[in-house]
């Protein structure tokens, strides 16, 4: 478990992801830096979770709603997800949902959407995707998951000795061509934030990216660096996002970056081929290139971060 | 698929229509009928800049398996024009432009996705 701890995505756990097609992240806080784990090694994660601060999971990108090839059934794969969730050796405090919890914002899947969520017994927090918020600037969205949120989406909240914070960054693609967060959310955020020493660990989750991944696709956001000045004088700060349906991680300092696997489908990688957009593969490895996430957080080191594939 | 079955009968009543009305206020209108089609193909608008005639139906044609919508966006603090919902992948969207001008529209999805509508 050690070896986790310093490099928190093991070859096995690659190989894992690879093989589960659908997104979920266990995320494990420990010293206040997360890690993935990948969720079918089921005595690799109870390793872990020895000693464990605080963990919660992430999932993302259920696309509630599609029907099309790269996954028929995206309930289904949201059920696995839940399941594995539910199987973790060591118990989540509760899930965030990093966004496109819909695929077209349509009252229908965001209903079907709720049903499945509420199977699972672990609290959610939500924040949107641009797939959440078409047509309506997520008015079906904010009504359904975003009662604790501010007008504008946003809101924070602490758990576990863990100050989380949840931007809203896809509501301005109309004008910004990419994620972006606004200067009311940023004035909002350094306000929010002064209150808390620097000792205290930092989780933040957004939908798209909040490091530039890939813009000419729109895998990135626009003003996250007027949102990072505020966050850098903390020990650890954790930022959580989706969009890109698979894990892409870069540590800057103090602040790791983590983009999580979808629960629905894939997407290619930056780059290769026309445009993003659902990556079809055959059926039976579908599972292997979804997944969830287990973060572990543990007072003074970074946050690990376990990735497992549905698979 | 929905607009699909719909778009034929509207061509062929169209053409009825032309050779009836070949006078009056209301066969000028209806001679102004016409469609014309974009094709979404890979994230981007195929034309990405089309020219058409006052009166006629633009239909979007999403060929790729991911949303798009289809939003105005006008300048100078115009009022908005058009804006679809999500046009899921297989779907179609059409509006009609009965006011000559320039339309600029994007996805709103996928905002780099850009096209032109120009109304004569």
């Amino acid at each position: 478990m050690d070896k986790n701890s310093t490099a928190p995505t093991s070859r096995r756990g690659v190989l894992k992801c690879m093989a589960w097609a659908g997104t979920g992240l266990v995320w494990t806080v420990v010293g206040g830096v997360p890690r993935s784990i990948n969720l079918g090694d089921e005595a690799n994660a109870a390793e872990m979770a020895k000693g464990a601060d605080f963990t919660f999971v992430q999932i993302s990108d259920s696309h509630i709603g599609f029907h099309l090839e790269a996954n028929p059934d995206p309930n289904a794969t949201l059920q696995a997800a839940l399941d594995r969730v539910a199987k973790l050796p060591k118990p989540p405090a509760m899930m965030l949902h990093t966004g496109d919890v819909t695929h077209l914002s349509k009252p229908a899947e965001f209903d079907t959407a709720q049903q499945i969520m509420k199977g699972s017994k672990f609290e959610t927090h939500y924040i949107p995707g641009e797939h959440d918020v078409i047509g309506d600037d997520g008015k079906e969205f904010f009504a359904r998951f975003g009662k604790d949120a501010s007008s504008g989406g946003w809101y924070s909240f602490d758990q576990g000795g863990v100050h989380f914070v949840g931007l809203v960054n896809v509501l301005t693609f109309e004008k910004t061509k990419a994620g972006a967060l606004g200067t009311d959310q940023i004035a909002w955020l350094e306000k929010d934030l002064k209150g808390h020493t620097a000792s205290t660990p930092i989780v933040v989750f957004a939908h798209v990216p909040m490091w530039p991944i890939y813009p000419q696709w729109g895998w990135a956001t626009d003003d996250a660096p007027q949102a990072l000045a505020h966050l850098q004088r903390f020990g650890s700060v954790t930022m959580l996002n989706g969009h890109i349906h698979q894990v892409v991680q870069k540590v800057e300092g103090k602040v790791t970056y983590q983009t999580a696997m979808s629960t629905a489908f894939p997407q290619p990688k930056a780059g290769e081929g026309p445009a993003p957009g659902p990556l079809k593969v055959p059926a039976d490895q579908l599972r292997s290139v979804i997944g969830i996430r287990e973060i572990e957080i543990t007072a003074a080191k970074p946050a690990s971060v376990t990735d497992t594939t549905l698979a | 698929m929905t607009y699909f079955l719909g778009r034929r009968p509207l061509a062929a009543a169209v053409g009825a229509v032309l050779a009836v009305g070949a006078t009056g206020a209301v066969g000028q209108q209806l001679m102004a009928a016409k469609s014309a089609e974009i094709d979404i193909v890979n994230f981007a608008f195929t034309p990405q800049t089309l020219t058409v005639a006052r009166g006629t139906a633009v239909t979007w044609d999403n060929k790729d398996e991911e949303p798009h919508n289809i939003v105005d966006v006008p300048s100078d603090g115009k009022p908005r024009v058009f804006r679809s919902g999500a046009v899921d992948g297989g779907e179609k969207y059409t509006f009609t432009f009965n006011d000559p001008g320039t339309y600029k529209y994007i996805c709103s999805i996928h905002p780099r996705m850009e096209g032109t509508v120009v109304v004569k």
